[in-house]
């Protein structure tokens, strides 16, 4: 495909999905001995695996009539079977019985793509899959590294995965959006800093001697329960391409160097972020809150995960109006501030990769390229 | 990616043509709408044979970095369907139709050790597999067999790029190919692709098959055109219809009956998907099977054939059958 560059993306409203890149596609726990049925980048896929635990990844359409092969079951070693006409295949998704004849067609095949278990999640490859290398997961270690804890759930958004993206990348939109919870009028007021590599965005702000907001009052409280004063405050935002956001937040009492780099003082939590595209217009949105304190308690990890469940679900009903409004209102653009700089780092990453595939200026909405 | 098999036509353009081998010719197509071509792919095309259209594969060899062009190769066979040798009165700036690349023999990554096997002008879907595990530093094994020296496309190219792992038999140089030193290089974690005669493909089909490896690690394409005989002018009859025809050289069963007004029932007109069956009433001579639909006793007990590629030979005269059809 000729790669003519017909005009910047980073404002596009519906942005495209890079299929050159590792997706999670499921937690670990949802992929097991029955299939399961997932859209990905567009893409019904049958997910299970196989009598060792190994993860599969298939097409979710029989060679023959394409039915769905999630509606089907696991057979031997570490087969599917076609629910219609019982044609079974393997986890290559070659063919290895067909019924009625003493012969398998050479040509039947689904397509199999490549599947990987990593950080609690199964992650997909949907693109060229001689460039599908493991070592370009998105590092998302606090999932389930010894020094941390936690758990979190998954949203089905009704928006275009790059919104949740946005959202992510720019927290000034808690002192509205999450009022009760974490935002607050300095998160506004505190300058920030944005920087960028490769692949990488980063996004740092510190607020440094404010009163704590009630969620991290709670949290300081569950390791310090005698302290009332001033917090230090930080949010470091992690953006790896191409949908996966950590976000390094805490707060410690006031003055005891958690800027400089001590922390001993403060409470510590990660929110794992990943969203991977299920339409053009919906995605999978996969979260965690992790912590590195208290990793004793059960009590803990429920409340955290309950509380930032009610938090998110705030970001659910503001990034589904947001969809709604710009699909009334076809004829308005995008425009920008200077605290969208994120964002716009990670819009201009995706449009490397999207120039790169070849597939920058093919709409989403007209489907999978043809090669 | 996965295989995508979805067929869209578009114009070709021919670019380039030259001889690459004795009877081979190589022709460099320009796409009116470019696609990828991943390796293993095809394209189909129509080619004017007697002032009528008939539909060709041939398998994609290389493709320009732009996505524009794509090579293939051609064998020219005398006595064969008939496209070849349309294909070789072909020049530059001729027009055709062509599809963009389909693909029904995907190459998979990931595997620890892979086996290719070229027969003769077979070698084209297999140079491109071969390219790209080389990049990709597969351990791999590349078998390329042929007639004779002189019939070997692309066969200095090949030994300057894949050096060792190349491995040239040539059957008029007393170094014919022993399956068994191919399957030496197989153990239960290899795949072996291939392409190339039926007789090569058959034995090593029969000799995988007779072992505890996996069928599915053997990959294979056929397009139908290869037999395990010179093909040769047969009779048809279909008495239920009251239809008899001769069956040319450069024509398949399917459709020399075709030819005759008949309606008849085929899909994949390549041996492999069974639709063209046809049962058989009476038979004066042998049939060359050269589907891969039936298996070998289905092939021996002769009551069916796949009549989109397979023929008769005659023992004495001309050979003929009496068939059923769906």
């Amino acid at each position: 495909m000729p790669a003519t560059n017909l005009g910047s993306t980073t404002t596009t409203k519906i942005t495209n999905f890079p299929l050159n890149a590792w997706y999670v596609a499921a937690w670990d726990h949802e992929v097991t001995r029955t299939p399961l049925a997932r859209r990905i980048c567009d893409r019904p896929l049958a997910l299970y695996r196989t009598e060792d635990g190994q993860p599969v990844a298939l097409a979710d359409a029989c060679w023959h009539r394409l039915a769905p092969l999630s509606l089907g079951k696991v057979v031997g070693r570490d087969g599917i079977q076609c629910p219609y006409h019982g044609i079974v295949y393997n986890s290559a998704g070659r063919c290895v019985s067909m019924p009625a004849q003493e012969t398998i067609n050479p040509s039947a095949t689904v397509p199999s793509f490549p599947a990987v278990s990593r950080y609690r999640f199964i992650w997909v490859w949907l693109g060229d899959p001689a460039l599908a290398n493991p070592d370009l997961i998105p590092d998302m270690h606090q999932m389930d590294h010894p020094d941390w804890a936690g758990d979190g759930k998954t949203i089905h958004a009704e928006c275009n995965y790059q919104l949740i993206v946005d959202n992510l990348m720019d927290l000034t939109h808690e002192e509205f959006v999450h009022g009760s919870s974490i935002g607050q009028a300095e998160l506004s007021e505190a300058d920030f800093i944005t920087t960028h590599g490769e692949n990488t965005v980063t996004v740092t702000r510190w607020m440094r001697n404010i009163d704590p907001p009630p969620f991290w009052k709670k949290n300081l409280a569950d390791k310090f329960p005698d302290y009332t004063g001033k917090v230090d405050r930080w949010q470091i935002i992690h953006f790896e391409a191409p949908s996966t956001v950590c976000i390094d937040v805490g707060v410690a009492k006031a003055g005891t160097g958690a800027p400089e780099g001590d922390r001993s003082q403060g409470v510590n939590g990660y929110v794992m972020n990943s969203m991977t595209p299920e339409t053009d217009r919906t995605a999978h949105y996969f979260w965690s809150f992790q912590r590195n304190y208290r990793l004793e308690s059960q009590l803990i990890t429920t409340q955290l995960r309950e509380g930032v469940t009610r938090v998110f679900g705030e970001d659910e009903v503001m990034l589904r109006a947001q969809q709604e409004a710009i699909d009334a209102n076809p004829d308005y653009e995008f425009y920008n501030l200077n605290i969208d700089a994120g964002g716009m780092w990670v819009r201009r990453l995706l449009e490397k990769a999207l120039l790169a595939e070849g597939r920058l200026n093919t709409r989403p909405e007209a489907g999978w390229p043809a090669e | 990616m996965a295989a995508t098999n979805v067929e869209v036509w578009q114009r070709g353009e021919v670019v380039g043509v030259s001889d690459v081998a004795e009877k081979i010719k190589k022709f460099v197509i320009r796409q009116s709408n470019p696609a990828k071509a991943q390796a293993g792919s095809h394209i189909d095309l129509m080619v004017t044979i007697n002032g009528e259209k008939v539909r060709r594969s041939y398998s994609v060899v290389k493709q320009s970095e732009d996505l524009r062009d794509l090579e293939i190769a051609v064998f020219e066979v005398r006595n064969s369907r008939g496209g070849s040798i349309a294909m070789h009165n072909l020049s530059v700036g001729d027009e055709l139709d062509i599809t963009q690349p389909i693909q029904n023999f995907p190459l998979r990554f990931g595997a620890k050790r892979y086996v290719l096997l070229a027969g003769g002008i077979g070698v084209t879907a297999i140079v491109e597999m071969a390219r790209q595990l080389l990049q990709h530093g597969a351990d791999y094994k590349f078998f390329y067999v042929a007639r004779s020296k002189k019939a070997m496309a692309f066969a200095d190219e090949l030994k300057s790029v894949h050096g060792d792992n190349l491995v040239i038999h040539i059957d008029d140089e007393d170094n014919r190919l022993e399956v068994g030193e191919v399957m030496k290089h197989v153990d239960k974690t290899t795949e072996l692709y291939m392409c190339g005669p039926i007789r090569l493909m058959d034995e090593v089909r029969r000799t995988f098959a007779s072992t505890d490896l996996d069928v599915t690690n053997l990959r294979y394409e056929t397009f139908g055109a290869s037999g395990w005989f010179e093909p040769e002018v047969f009779t048809v009859r279909v008495p239920e219809r009251g239809v008899e025809v001769s069956v040319g050289k450069n024509q398949t069963i399917v459709e020399a009956l075709e030819a005759s007004g008949l309606d008849v029932m085929a899909d994949c007109r390549k041996g492999e998907c069974g639709l063209c069956e046809a049962r058989i009433i009476d038979l004066n001579g042998k049939i060359d099977h050269r589907d891969v639909f039936y298996s070998a006793h289905q092939k021996s007990d002769n009551e069916k054939i796949a009549c989109c590629v397979s023929r008769l030979v005659a023992d004495n005269g001309t050979a003929s059958i009496d068939l059923a059809l769906s």
